[in-house]
């Protein structure tokens, strides 16, 4: 039936060619709508919309019989939308253009659905539409989702496979197809752990536009934002293995930012080459170090966090000239690496063209700033005092901070704010610092990162969200190389607007704990949120961030030690064969049961006797076996002939002194 | 059993068995359907993109789909194991029309077993559900092209259920073969007394209302007809023979089609027979080396049309 030869004039019979369960058909369009939903929302409006109406009218066809397109109709709305989509985005590479035209395919796929076959394929492509799904989200609620839209595909293809399918089935369907995927799932996750991670894509990715990180940019222009609304979502989430360290020291580097034009901060990248040196002289580092584990969330860049200053560089990242870790590639997935950082360190001597970008300024721009700076280098200060004299400034002027600063919009951004303005947010006091040191012939930097972060007591670990994105100063100070000043801490917490930023450099308790925001509700709603945060913390550790080093930790702890990629894969089909194998054994061997519990009794009965070589032949009733077994087993002749009494009587002539409850019992105390 | 039995019957060449037949593991083979070939590329492709993107929720999709893919077989192999299929007796038919095989499939068990499929090689099957503890007959058809014995061909019982990703089946060749009728000719004209050619006194139309003559007794002739005062004189066992409408008698020979073609012949007695019975008539059969008396009735009818049928076969 199956084989089809080639050149067989018969025309042989083919079970994929027959038309498919009309249920099936509705089923499967309803579960695919719910697979385009997430496709849907990401592309443009008229593809949706497309989308939608040729579902919408699929379904019409199926309830009102309408006939499908003819080819013509067919291959223009084909090229039609494939063109547009071309025009869309230019291109088909890349994961945006390549989902939405597979979107579009699925949906095209429908004008032309008839066999069995067809539905099948449509099964299978929305399969591969829920995998592209993943890629672009891979949270729980998404992943819960999107498993019971597989689900609901399974069952249609259920129903796909039953021609004779009727609608008041739909309940069996719909357990076969739940209770095979939970069945499957023992397979799955033999596979899942055992399967070879690989580090780094097998082709290079595609660069992903669509989303940026919120909290942190490569560049900053200052005056330019004038509220910062701090995103709550998470940036990465940290695990101490040793002591935590206090708060005011929770500086995470980031990016670095050398080249300004007075109102523009920006890295090195188009300036100098400077991330491919290495620093002139090594770190010496001293005191105690501490040991932790980042889980990074997907942000694009190649930008990975680490205390101030690490020592131990996971394989992954290697370290700047200005200290900033850097992965290999953009992190596009969840990634965890440990790391140690000292929070003492000394950096020693710097090549002189790094301290000449540390001394940039462009001509012209901010004089009252730099007259300001020459004012105090020329009172022949030391750059420690220069550096105190400026923190002086902050301290003791009335500099506010504020989250709503006022638009800086003259040529001389930092004059404005320093001398006029005097209300703003990190970026400003940073960048002014910076400028104000370097006019002072003091090398100086802009550091950006995230500062403190919030103890989660349920999960034991630090959340440190994006409204946490911080900018500070570093100053380079011979003998002790570059050093960490932050000007923002400047500031005394009077003159700070909102409560909540006073905390931030003194403790890791989250806001909505502190002072009078505490009360017994937004407690329990604090809770809730660290519950389900540390739940989402798990779901990183373990499932989306589950990579080769997971792997290699995984089963090291069940005593497997270090195993190649063979031996991993020769694991992993032993153990599915031997899986597969034991269930089959025990569908062979199993006793059936024939839902009558009288029968099963019975042969019970019979099996036992039969273990002893009492053997009931077809043709032998009950009472003919009931001689045979009497005459073999003498000394249990009374029993035997109880059994098939009870069995002759509810099987032919049930009253109520035989009870089938007794009849079972009797049985399973009988022993041959 | 044995395994070189398990490769005999995969390569058919197992002798034909008597039913009732349990398919147990060894008569029940699975591979991969056209759309599993087809599922298993996609799950490559996808399995392509989680290595690549690093996803695991890509990866435990593909994984997913893989392992049930893996448990759908054995549900499809499950599908048929452990059911009992036998085979009842087929009406004959004459050839050109189709056989009805009636085939019973039992299912002995708590188990529900959906879109089960019985055929015969390669042509339409009869799609069918088994409820927990059910017995199905299901009417196979046969076309027919020569008289005789048909034997069956291998039987064939499918199953593709739940996921369509694999195939599991079974041949089964039963012990039985279904006798076929010769074609019966157009020509329904049944011969005259005056048609006799071979001169034989016992052919022609008989009847009961006007004596015409004696002739030796045949078995299942009635006892009214015998003449008793001849077999009183001890001259032995004769019937009286009549002419007339009312019980007329008509023995059916090779000459009286007048062809040569042996075909033809059996087509045209086996015409004369279809209708000798159907006009309520005795009739007889004499065919080259084998006499069937003349009588009446269902059963005397499908002896002649079974020697007819296995005339030189």
């Amino acid at each position: 039936m199956y084989f089809r030869r080639k050149k067989n004039k018969e025309t042989k019979y083919r079970d994929d060619q027959a038309e498919p369960p009309h249920s099936g058909i509705i089923w499967l369009l309803g579960a695919l709508l719910l697979v385009i939903i997430p496709h849907l929302l990401r592309l443009p409006l008229w593809m949706s919309a497309s989308c939608f109406i040729i579902i919408t009218w699929r379904i019409l066809v199926e309830y009102k019989h309408w006939p499908l397109p003819s080819a013509f109709v067919k291959l223009v709305i084909t090229l039609g939308l494939v063109a547009i989509t071309y025009y869309q985005f230019h291109t088909f590479n890349g994961l945006a253009p390549g989902s939405a035209l597979l979107t579009i395919m699925l949906c095209l796929k429908l004008l032309e659905m008839k066999t069995i076959r067809d539905t099948m394929v449509v099964v299978f492509l929305g399969y591969f539409l829920i995998a592209v799904s993943f890629l672009f989200d891979q949270s729980i609620l998404f992943g819960f989702y999107l498993f019971s839209v597989v689900l609901a595909l399974t069952t249609a293809l259920v129903i796909l496979n039953h021609p004779q399918a009727s609608t008041s089935h739909h309940k069996y369907y719909l357990n076969l197809a739940s209770s095979m995927l939970l069945q499957a799932i023992p397979l799955m996750l033999i596979m899942f752990v055992l399967f070879p991670r690989i580090s780094g894509p097998l082709w290079s990715l595609p660069k992903n536009k669509t989303s940026a990180i919120i909290g942190l940019n490569d560049q900053m222009n200052i005056g330019e934002i004038t509220q910062i609304a701090g995103s709550e979502e998470v940036a990465f989430r940290v695990k101490f293995n040793s002591p935590p360290p206090s708060a005011k020291d929770l500086y995470w580097r980031g990016p670095v930012l050398w080249y300004t034009n007075g109102r523009r901060w920006q890295g090195v990248h188009d300036q100098f080459q400077l991330h491919n040196l290495t620093p002139k002289e090594p770190i010496a580092f001293s005191g105690e170090g501490i040991d932790y584990t980042v889980t990074l969330q997907p942000h694009q860049k190649k930008w990975l966090f680490a205390l101030d200053l690490p020592k131990d560089i996971p394989d992954i990242a290697k370290l700047g000239i200005d200290y900033q870790l850097l992965a290999e590639t953009p992190v596009t997935n969840v990634t965890r690496y440990s790391i140690t950082s000292y929070p003492q360190y000394t950096t020693g001597d710097a090549w002189p063209f790094v301290l000449q970008a540390g001394l940039q300024l462009p001509d012209h721009r901010n004089p009252k700033t730099r007259a300001l700076a020459s004012q105090w280098s020329q009172q022949s200060l030391k750059p420690q005092q220069i550096v105190n004299k400026a923190l002086a400034l902050f301290r003791e002027q009335p500099y506010f901070y504020t989250r709503t600063p006022p638009a800086l919009s003259s040529h001389d951004p930092i004059d404005e704010f320093l001398f006029t303005s005097r209300r703003g947010f990190c970026e400003h006091y940073a960048a002014s610092f910076v400028t104000l040191m370097r006019a002072a012939s003091i090398p100086a930097r802009v550091v950006t990162g995230y500062q403190g972060g919030e103890f989660n007591p349920m999960g034991d670990y630090l959340i440190v969200r994006q409204s946490r994105a911080h900018a500070w100063a570093e100053v380079w100070l011979e003998h002790q190389g570059w050093v960490r000043v932050d000007p923002t801490a400047a500031i005394p917490n009077e003159r700070v607007e909102s409560f909540v930023d006073t905390q931030r450099f003194l403790t890791i308790i989250p806001e909505q704990l502190m002072g009078n925001h505490s009360t017994w509700v937004t407690q329990q709603l604090l809770q809730l949120r660290n519950s389900w945060d540390a739940v989402n913390h798990e779901w990183n550790q373990w499932v989306i961030g589950y990579g080769s080093d997971r792997q290699l930790q995984l089963l090291d702890k069940l005593g497997l030690g270090k195993l190649t990629a063979q031996q991993l894969i020769i694991m992993m089909i032993v153990l599915i064969a031997a899986l597969i194998t034991s269930t089959l054994i025990y569908l062979l061997v199993q006793r059936k049961s024939t839902g009558d519990p009288v029968s099963d009794g019975y042969n019970l009965f019979c099996n036992k006797l039969s273990g002893i070589g009492i053997t009931r032949q077809p043709w032998q009733g009950p009472q003919d076996y009931n001689e045979l077994a009497c005459r073999q087993l003498p000394h249990l002749k009374q029993k035997i002939n109880t059994i098939t009494q009870y069995y002759i009587a509810l099987r032919y002539s049930p009253t109520k002194r035989y009870q089938t409850e007794k009849f079972i019992q009797l049985v399973k105390r009988f022993k041959p | 059993m044995s395994s070189s039995s398990y490769l005999r019957r995969f390569f058919h060449t197992t002798p034909s068995e008597t039913g009732p037949i349990k398919l147990t593991q060894k008569r029940i083979y699975i591979l991969p359907t056209r759309n599993g070939v087809i599922l298993s590329i996609v799950l490559f492709a996808m399995l392509m993109g989680a290595i690549n993107y690093n996803n695991s929720l890509t990866y435990i999709l593909t994984f997913l789909l893989i392992s049930v893919a893996f448990v759908s077989m054995l549900h499809t192999w499950r599908n048929l194991y452990g059911l009992y299929l036998d085979i009842g007796k087929c009406t004959p038919v004459h050839v050109g029309s189709l056989i009805e095989v009636p085939v019973s499939i039992s299912n002995k068990g708590s188990q529900t077993r959906l879109a089960l499929n019985i055929a015969w090689p390669n042509k339409e099957p009869i799609q069918f559900d088994l409820k927990p503890n059910e017995l199905q007959w299901v009417k196979l058809t046969l076309p027919t092209d020569h008289r005789g014995y048909q034997t069956l061909g291998k039987l064939t019982i499918y199953s593709q259920f739940p996921l369509g990703l694999f195939h599991a089946w079974s041949r089964l060749q039963f012990k039985q073969d279904c006798l076929v009728y010769a074609f019966p000719a157009k020509n329904g004209q049944l011969p005259s007394k005056n048609s006799q050619q071979d001169g034989s006194a016992n052919s022609g139309m008989t009847g009961s209302d006007d004596f015409v003559g004696l002739r030796n007794y045949n078995s299942g002739d009635s006892l009214r007809h015998i003449n008793w005062k001849a077999l009183a004189k001890e001259q032995g066992l004769f019937t009286k023979q009549f002419s007339g409408n009312q019980s007329d008698e008509l023995v059916l020979s090779w000459n009286q089609t007048g062809s040569t073609d042996t075909e033809q012949c059996i087509s045209q007695l086996t015409r004369w027979v279809i209708e000798a019975e159907q006009a309520g008539l005795r009739y007889g059969l004499h065919l080259p080396g084998q006499r069937l008396p003349t009588k009446q009735g269902r059963s005397h009818r499908h002896q002649c049309l079974s020697a007819l049928a296995l005339y030189r076969k």
